[in-house]
């Protein structure tokens, strides 16, 4: 195999890594709004956790992402 | 750019002097991404100095540069505590800057030929300066306060003995990562957000060059996709900024109070 198909099929691979951090974002969400919606007194004033864990999910995919363009365009 | 069937998203990320299409030797030369910043620049200090008229009943744009401050100032005091405010100037340069970058970069001024907006924040350099100037902000503030006490920010109170040693070596790594990871964040939200643009665009364009009812049909496709991709970049872009600055006072709070 050359070099530029291994790094077109290498950097889908490693591309798959954004669906998972996408699976993490949505967890992230979704569990805040299960706890949002049984006490959404509480809901305000963790926003600010919500990004954290928001941020921390979402930083993997885009390594994820980099990892991937790095593959990609790499000479 | 693009010929027929020939998509180059990589072309937008550009650096280079106005009017020209690379970059010379010469180490002082006016680029696209200089001239973007002071654009973005403009734009602040005219939205800034719109509302800072310190009327005793605000008008709409004072409101709204009020919303802006109040908002950053709630999240410093919230994250740091009484003397929050004393890291607020950077917090809130750092979120405008990613803010109005962001936006402004998403605009649609290249239908007006040869002004097609350069999204600063999408280059490493802009916000990798910008997450050291943050990490120099926590080290000089830690040090300055606490002296080599600071180095107790490794170990968590109230660790046994044995764990402190496997503890203190994680902690370390994953401070010394905050620094790429925070400018990481808001280069790669960008960054991938204008290739998907980019390859959708032409995606429309390929699609009305091909015509037929699936040329026509992709085309519209597309089309629906990017203006659905353009909104939510708006939103990428505010929320980007947002854990900016929200992350940037959370460890500026590391340094201030230890753990």
């Amino acid at each position: 195999m050359d070099l530029a198909s291994a790094q077109v099929i290498g950097a889908g691979i490693a591309a798959i890594g954004v669906g998972a951090a996408g699976v993490g974002v949505g967890f992230v969400f979704g569990s805040f709004l299960q706890g949002a919606l049984r006490n959404p007194a509480a809901a305000g004033g963790q926003t600010g956790t919500l990004y954290i864990g928001f941020a921390a999910a979402e930083l993997l995919g885009l390594m994820a992402f980099a990892v991937s363009m790095i593959i990609l365009y790499a000479r | 750019m693009a010929a027929a069937g020939k998509i180059d998203p990589m072309h937008q990320f550009t650096i280079a002097p106005i009017g020209s299409d690379q970059l010379t030797a010469s180490p002082f030369q006016f680029t696209n991404s200089a001239l973007w910043m002071l654009i973005v620049l403009a734009v602040i200090v005219l939205f800034m100095l719109g509302g800072t008229k310190r009327q005793l009943v605000p008008g709409r744009w004072q409101a709204a540069v009020e919303y802006l401050t109040g908002f950053l100032d709630n999240v410093t005091t919230q994250s740091i505590g009484a003397e929050g405010r004393k890291y607020l100037p950077w917090v809130f340069t750092a979120f405008v800057f990613i803010l109005v970058s962001n936006w402004i970069g998403a605009m649609p001024f290249g239908i007006v030929p040869a002004a097609h907006p350069f999204t600063v924040t999408s280059q490493f350099t802009v916000t990798g300066t910008m997450s050291i100037i943050s990490f120099a902000i926590v080290l000089g503030v830690g040090f300055w306060r606490h002296g080599l006490h600071f180095f107790s920010l490794f170990v968590p109170h109230g660790t046994p003995l044995p764990l402190k040693f496997i503890v203190a070596p994680i902690e370390f790594v994953s401070f010394m990562v905050r620094p790429f990871s925070l400018g990481l964040r808001p280069f790669i939200a960008m960054f991938a957000g204008h290739i998907l643009l980019d390859v959708f665009g032409n995606f429309v364009v390929q699609g009305l060059n091909a015509g037929g009812a699936v040329g026509y049909g992709v085309s519209f496709l597309a089309f629906a996709f990017v203006v659905f991709v353009g909104a939510l970049e708006l939103l990428v872009g505010a929320i980007q900024a947002f854990v900016f600055a929200l992350l940037t006072a959370l460890y500026i709070n590391d340094a201030v109070n230890l753990h």
